[in-house]
């Protein structure tokens, strides 16, 4: 080499990338690796779906549907949309012990959040307390973006849409009806609640929405929406964040209140209760349902069986498939397996 | 033909529009006649000017169909109102278009500053008896230029007058054809006189590229006299680009400038090969647009099918705006098809063409980096000439080879002569000066001798008939300094000294043997040839005429005038070009050592001569001069005199060179056949000289059944040729064809020592016979029977072939069934057209020249590199992009997916799961380095395994990885993963209270969740394929993943102010607080990943090459070593 060296000025480097050796490890996934490794796949998988499943099945749920389908249903007489404000009561029983927290969510089905120019129709700069967009909100917000030449505020179909059926449950104890306290509070993102959605800086808040007008669906304007917690308003409304959140599928479920003042806060006993909803939200017109959910929830969320299930079947494949695997390679011995 | 006769008839030759006419020094005859304008001597070799780049390169890009496709793509989507924003896909368009454009701007540029400086050159033109200094951009066609040593000429000039006493000057033409030897070039006679006075024109013909062709003539006008007529040919014509050697200064006219030089008339864009992998690109791109349009159609479809149902198509929480509502239903119905395309456009790619484009372009420099191509001779490694067919070298079926240079080294030596019937042998130089009646014959068993005078005739003849040169040794000159030492008294000047430089190495062998037997050429001055002979006296002989060699006659010869005045001519040539025309008698005695040397391998030559009478001379010499200034059909009156001159000579004996077997020929050859492929010998030599070269490089075995087809088996039995073709053609196949196993695919050898091999040879003149049939229907039915025989052949020699017509049997091969890929290799200007015909084209830097350097695809310098070339890096290069072109479009596939399958869940309302920054960077940023580093670094099997194991070439045949059911494979796979991303986190979302706090997830943690699988989940699938785990590979693999999680956090992480909707903000970190979340992702990655695991597994070495590849795979983990 060293001779050759000072001769050849083109001789190409001789360097491991250059000649294409670079050192290298080539894994191998022969039957020693594989067929243990799928055991422990397998066993690991089997021990998390097991786990899993246990979760899920202690989970309790307790679900109606007050769409109000049906002339025995006490909702039916508010499914007729003309009639509003609607007030239905909705008696029921709870036969074993809802362990708390326990969690209210409200469920819609057909309805299609997801839709691509509705989930487009807001501002998010308007929503982040921009005053500029209060007076001319985005165009994406079209057709809530003006009533009467006035800008809405918040604008856009998401906003406009807002449920707005309110609960309030009681229990019946020895027939009197002793109210269950639901905390609107915690039920949005955090950073939605803290950062993403901002009132505008102006007080009284009402003020900022002076020459606006509220969406065109709502009863209340936005600085109303919550007439019990002055800090509940505006833009930073639990209920109207976690709407603002558009689900994923048409059937879904939002949260809508949490269950944790004393007595309730350890959960609520068996017995019966009494819903009280004023029936706002029209759903028949599209064929969708409403329902009310109360669950209970684990460190994977709320129940889902399909998790532990679909890892207790992935767990018992791969343990099956190792020991096909072993039984293959017993008979027919491959070359590299002495 | 007829029409050239009338042509001559009605005075064409005179008033041909395809000539130009040209005044010296712009004195024109005539005053009155218009003087035409030429184009100036600017060269342009740039495509662009600062002005019209951009919108020339922008319409250049986007002929491209695919980048026009994007554009449409990005049109629609400013346009129209689509699912996702125009950055989308004109970010990635975007940077597409730039780095091409910046590519070939900076390409440009280069192009620029080169032109600059040839326009800009300096050079001195005589205008009116002045010496000016010019631009050489300056030049007009007609000026007189003066070029000083060691310049380049600035265009293509016409030698007028040189500084040389005898109107030569030297030239050497390496920047044009590689050829470094020095040539002569010769002035115009009369004209060598004042240049200021000079009144000529010069008629020549329309530019054209052959560097090596050109006729014109000289008109010189001398005070009312006659106008003189000089012909003028290649040797007066001085090329620009080539440079002056040896000579202090030369005037010469500008005759061709600029761009109408041949030098810019040759420099053409490389050729347009496209490989094979390419095709199936384009096939599988078709397919998935198939994808693409009947996806849109059937969410068109089903959308305006589910609107139609009551409530859906308009429910109150979504109302549509007025402009909406206006939309005829039509136009409606077509932009949501539109919408649909755009929204799932990202199924094709944009960046897979960049990424196989980087993929070629750097790939190919691991060829050029090889250090096993690097030959220490030329001190040159591999040369790359275009990166478009690496993969094609994977590929290869058919190798078509020159044999001289290319399987032999071209080096020739001298190995023994005939004269007159008797054999001399050299035998070292032991007794050189006794000279040769003693020096030979202990070998022979003939001790007689021919007699002296023949002997000396012979020697005479092989230092007359030839066209070397010696190399100059000094400055001074080499016919002075070689004089001196003559004078001087030294008998014999060391021959390694002297250096003998000629186009065809067999002429320095046959000088360089006479000089051994005591003659030795001494140089050729002012039209005399010197010559030493054994007595150490100098002859001259001026030298007439040479008629050159051509590979048609296969013959040159030159005319000489001795001291004593006789006229002479030696005609040295093929046997068969010269047996028939020297007399009968004299044949047999020598046709015997030519054959016996034929069937060793040597190359024989057959020397002749006559005496010319005065008359014979004249009609010769003008019949030589009449036609060379022939404007047209120069070559054939050449041609026809020169066959009239030659004939009637008495043959004195017969030469026989060695040509070497290149090194490692014969190993090449087995590892070429034994990885499936078939060897084909083309070559312009005989018959028995081809087949002995074949035997030696083991083409042809021992038990090879010879299937002949040559004019001489076709003249056994006496019949008329084209009834014996018939037959034999006929009888072959049977052979052959019918009554062979039928074969498996391509193999042919190796397994089947049991059956019988066999090898074919055809000649030219038979070719052509089976070519050009004289019945239509015969030709047809005669082709593919040949061909039929030679497919069933291991080797088929083709000898005595022209150039034309090798590129004819390529072609054939070319376009038969199957569209076999095929390979040409050879190193000399007779093997282009088959380089250019060929699927790949490789030239080897050998002795004759760079043309088939220029012209190839790749260039090595030696045969022996073919083997790593085709065995190793084609393998592994068609290995790495098949897999790259797979797995992008199954990678895209799975990406597109659940977005096509989100649609059945949104209301058919173009709802892209994905958010926008996602689909951008997927292809861009996330998933593209691991691919392309894995297309580069990617060693299935090792090098040395691959050279080792020339069978494993077979396993990627006819395009293995490329074909439909891999493609199925792939794209299965990518519907399997699609599937079950989707569903997979769809069956998650059946409760979308997926926090431990209760709180639900949106729609953007869908996706989200299902893009980070699909992310995760492609990237370890190219993990899992890896075979050959560099640090390369780790970093970029396990890189592109943490980067995926760290852009994930970085784009979620802050409220970005130039986005309208914050869609993901903090999505993705509270998707990594949910412990489903998680739990999902890595159920669904391995799941995805499960089967293709158990595929590894089980598909583990069977069959024939079970061995093979188990020894390659070792049990576990292993660490190869650095420079092992």
């Amino acid at each position: 080499m060293a001779k050759q060296a000072p001769d050849f000025a083109n001789r190409p480097d001789n360097t491991a990338f250059t000649q294409q050796r670079l050192p290298a490890w080539q894994p191998m996934l022969s039957a020693g690796i594989v067929i243990p490794g799928f055991v422990l796949i397998g066993l690991a998988f089997i021990g998390i779906g097991v786990a899993l499943l246990v979760t899920s099945q202690s989970i309790q749920v307790f679900e109606m549907d007050y769409t109000g389908v049906g002339n025995n249903h006490p909702c039916f007489h508010c499914s007729d949309p003309k009639p509003k404000p609607c007030v239905c009561k909705l008696n029921f029983t709870i036969d074993f012990f809802l362990k708390g927290p326990v969690f209210f969510y409200y469920g819609l089905s057909n309805y299609f959040q997801n839709y691509r120019k509705y989930s487009v129709s807001k501002d998010d700069d308007q929503l982040s307390g921009n005053l500029k967009n209060f007076e001319s909100p985005s165009d994406t917000c079209s057709p809530y973006q003006r009533d009467n030449n006035k800008p809405i505020v918040p604008c856009g179909s998401i906003a406009n849409s807002m449920f707005n059926d309110t609960f309030k449950l009681y229990q019946n104890v020895n027939a009197t009806m002793k109210p269950v306290n639901f905390d609107g509070k915690g039920i949005a993102w955090w950073t939605d609640y803290n950062i993403k959605y901002r009132n505008p800086d102006t007080t009284p808040l009402r003020n900022a929405f002076n020459n606006t007008v509220k969406p065109i669906f709502w009863p209340v304007p936005a600085y109303e929406l919550d007439p019990k917690d002055p800090a509940n308003n505006g833009f930073i409304n639990q209920n109207f964040l976690v709407w603002m959140r558009t689900a994923a599928l048409p059937d879904f479920r939002k949260l809508y209140a949490r269950i944790n003042d004393p007595p309730y806060a350890e959960g609520l006993p068996a017995g019966s209760y009494m819903l009280e909803i004023q029936y706002n939200y029209p759903v028949l017109a599209f064929g969708g349902t409403k329902k009310v959910v109360f669950s209970n929830v684990s460190w994977m969320g709320g129940k889902n069986d399909f998790l532990g299930i679909a890892y207790l079947v992935i767990g018992t494949l791969c343990v099956l498939m190792s020991i096909v695997m072993l039984i293959v390679y017993a008979k027919f011995k491959f070359p590299e397996e002495d | 033909m007829l029409r050239r006769r009338l042509n001559r008839l009605l005075g064409g030759d005179e008033r041909r529009v395809d000539s130009r006419t040209i005044y010296v020094g712009h004195r024109s005859s005539s005053p009155g006649e218009p003087i035409i304008k030429f184009c100036d001597n600017r060269i342009v070799s740039s495509k662009y000017t600062v002005w019209n780049f951009l919108p020339k390169n922008l319409f250049e890009q986007f002929r491209r169909i695919a980048n026009f496709y994007f554009l449409i793509i990005f049109l629609v989507q400013v346009i129209v109102d689509t699912p996702t924003s125009p950055v989308t896909s004109g970010l990635p368009l975007f940077f597409v278009i730039t780095v091409t454009a910046i590519k070939q701007g900076y390409e440009d540029w280069l192009r620029h500053k080169a032109d600059n400086e040839v326009n800009k050159y300096p050079v001195t033109v005589l205008e009116q008896g002045e010496r000016t200094r010019k631009d050489s951009e300056k030049i007009k066609v007609g000026d007189v230029v003066e070029v000083e040593e060691d310049e380049t000429f600035p265009c293509d000039l016409i030698l007028l007058q040189s500084s040389r006493d005898d109107g030569t000057c030297y030239v050497t033409t390496a920047s044009l054809d590689g050829e470094s030897n020095h040539k002569t070039h010769y002035t115009v006679s009369d004209t060598e006189k004042d240049l200021e006075t000079l009144n000529a024109t010069i008629e020549c013909e329309q530019p054209q590229p052959d560097l090596y062709k050109f006729v014109g003539r000289m008109h010189i006008y001398k005070n009312d006299q006659e106008p003189v007529v000089r012909s003028l040919g290649p040797e007066n014509l001085l090329l620009k680009g080539a440079t002056l050697k040896n000579t202090q200064r030369i005037y010469g006219v500008a005759l061709y400038t600029g761009m109408e030089t041949k030098m810019a008339l040759n420099y053409q864009g490389k050729s347009q090969k496209r490989s094979a992998v390419e095709k199936s690109i384009n096939a599988f791109l078709l397919v998935y647009l198939c994808i693409l349009v009947s996806k849109a159609l059937v969410c068109t479809i089903l959308k305006y099918v589910w609107q139609s149902r009551p409530g859906q198509d308009e429910p109150w929480y979504n109302e549509k705006t007025q402009r909406d509502k206006e939309t005829n239903l039509y136009l409606k119905m077509f932009t949501d098809f539109l919408s649909f395309m755009v929204l799932f456009n990202f199924i094709i790619p944009v960046s897979m063409y960049v990424t196989v484009e980087m993929q070629k372009f750097l790939g190919s420099f691991f060829i050029t980096w090889d250090k096993d191509f690097f030959d220490p001779e030329i001190k040159e490694g591999a040369l790359v000439n275009t990166s478009d067919l690496n993969e094609e070298l994977g590929q290869v079926e058919y190798v078509f080879t020159d044999k001289t240079g290319t399987l032999t080294q071209n080096n020739m030596e001298f190995i023994e002569c005939c004269i007159d019937g008797f054999q001399y042998k050299y035998r070292d130089a032991s007794s050189e000066l006794d000279g040769f009646c003693v020096a030979d014959g202990p070998v022979n068993k003939v001790q007689e001798k021919a007699g002296r005078a023949k002997e000396e005739l012979f020697l005479r003849a092989l230092c007359l008939c030839h066209t070397v040169q010696v190399k100059e040794p000094t400055e001074q000159g080499p016919v002075d300094g070689l004089m001196d030492q003559v004078d001087a008294g030294v008998p014999h000047p060391p021959q390694e000294q002297r250096g003998f430089i000629a186009s065809s190495p067999d002429e320095v062998a046959l000088v360089k043997g006479a000089m051994r037997y005591g003659f030795t050429f001494l140089g050729l001055e002012s039209r005399n040839m010197k010559i030493l002979n054994r007595n150490n006296d100098v002859e001259m002989y001026e030298l007439l005429h040479v008629l050159t060699f051509d590979p048609v006659r296969r013959r040159m010869s030159v005319i000489v005038r001795s001291n004593s005045g006789d006229t002479l001519l030696f005609c040295k040539g093929a046997d068969s070009s010269i047996f028939p025309r020297v007399r009968q008698e004299e044949v047999e005695r020598i046709r015997m050592h030519v054959e016996r040397n034929a069937t060793e391998g040597y190359r024989t030559l057959c020397v002749a001569y006559k005496y010319l009478s005065a008359e014979e001379f004249a009609q010769a010499d003008a019949g030589l001069m009449e036609a060379r200034l022939a404007l047209q059909n120069r070559e054939e009156k050449l041609l026809a005199v020169y066959n009239q001159v030659e004939t009637d000579m008495s043959l004195i004996g017969a030469t026989a060179v060695e040509d070497r077997l290149q090194e490692e020929a014969a190993e090449t050859m087995e590892a070429l056949q034994g990885a499936g492929i078939k060897v084909w010998v083309l070559t312009g030599d005989k018959m028995e000289t081809a087949k002995s070269t074949c035997y030696a490089c083991r083409l042809f075995q021992r038990s090879t059944e010879l299937l002949e087809l040559t004019v001489r088996t076709l003249e056994d039995g006496g019949r008329k040729r084209e009834e014996r073709l018939h037959e034999l053609l006929l009888e072959y196949h049977k052979k052959a064809v019918q009554d062979a196993p039928p074969l498996k695919g391509g193999i042919t050898r190796t397994w089947s020592s049991e059956t019988q091999d066999y090898g074919f040879i055809i000649d030219g003149a038979t070719l052509s016979m089976v070519l050009n049939s004289s019945s239509e229907s015969n030709s047809s039915r005669y082709k593919s029977l040949f061909l039929q025989i030679c497919q069933n052949c291991t080797s088929v020699l083709c000898c005595r072939m022209a150039p034309l017509q090798k590129a004819q049997i390529v072609k054939m091969v070319k376009n038969s069934k199957g569209n076999p890929i095929t390979l040409s290799i050879g190193d000399g200007a007779n093997d282009v057209s088959m380089i250019l015909e060929a699927h790949v084209g490789i030239g080897i830097k050998g002795k004759e020249g760079r043309q088939a350097v220029r012209n190839s695809d790749y260039a090595i310098p030696k045969l022996k590199h073919l083997k790593k070339l085709l065995l190793a890096h084609g393998h592994l290069y068609y290995v790495r992009i098949a897999h790259l072109v797979q797995y992008f479009f199954y990678k895209n596939l799975c990406f597109i997916l659940p977005q096509f399958l989100y649609q059945f869940f949104c209301g058919y309302s173009q709802q892209p799961l994905y958010d926008a920054a996602y689909l951008t960077m997927y292809n861009i940023c996330f998933t593209s380095m691991p691919i392309l580093a894995y297309s580069l670094l990617e060693q299935h099997i090792c090098i040395e395994v691959l050279l080792d194991n020339a069978a494993l070439y077979r396993e990627i045949a006819k395009n293995g990885m490329l074909r439909w059911r891999p493609f199925l494979y792939w794209t299965l796979l990518g519907v399997f993963h699609g599937l079950l991303f989707f569903f997979g986190v769809r069956y998650l979302f059946s409760n979308p209270a997926l926090q431990d706090n209760g709180q639900v997830f949106g729609n953007w943690s869908y996706g989200t969740i299902v893009f980070t699988i699909l992310v995760f989940t492609v990237t370890l699938k190219l993990a899992l394929d890896t075979r050959h785990w560099t640090w390369i590979n780790h970093f970029v693999i396990w890189g592109s993943l943490l980067f995926y999680v760290f852009f994930s956090f970085f784009w979620g992480g802050i409220i970005w102010p130039f986005l309208k909707q914050q869609r993901l903000y903090f999505v993705f970190a509270n998707m990594l607080s949910s412990v489903s979340a998680w739990l999902v992702i890595i159920l669904l990655i391995l799941l995805s990943l499960l089967p293709e695991i158990l595929l590894v597994v089980f598909r583990k070495p069977r069959g024939p090459n079970s061995r093979q590849t188990a020894a390659v795979t070792p049990l576990s983990y292993k660490h190869l070593k650095a420079g092992q």
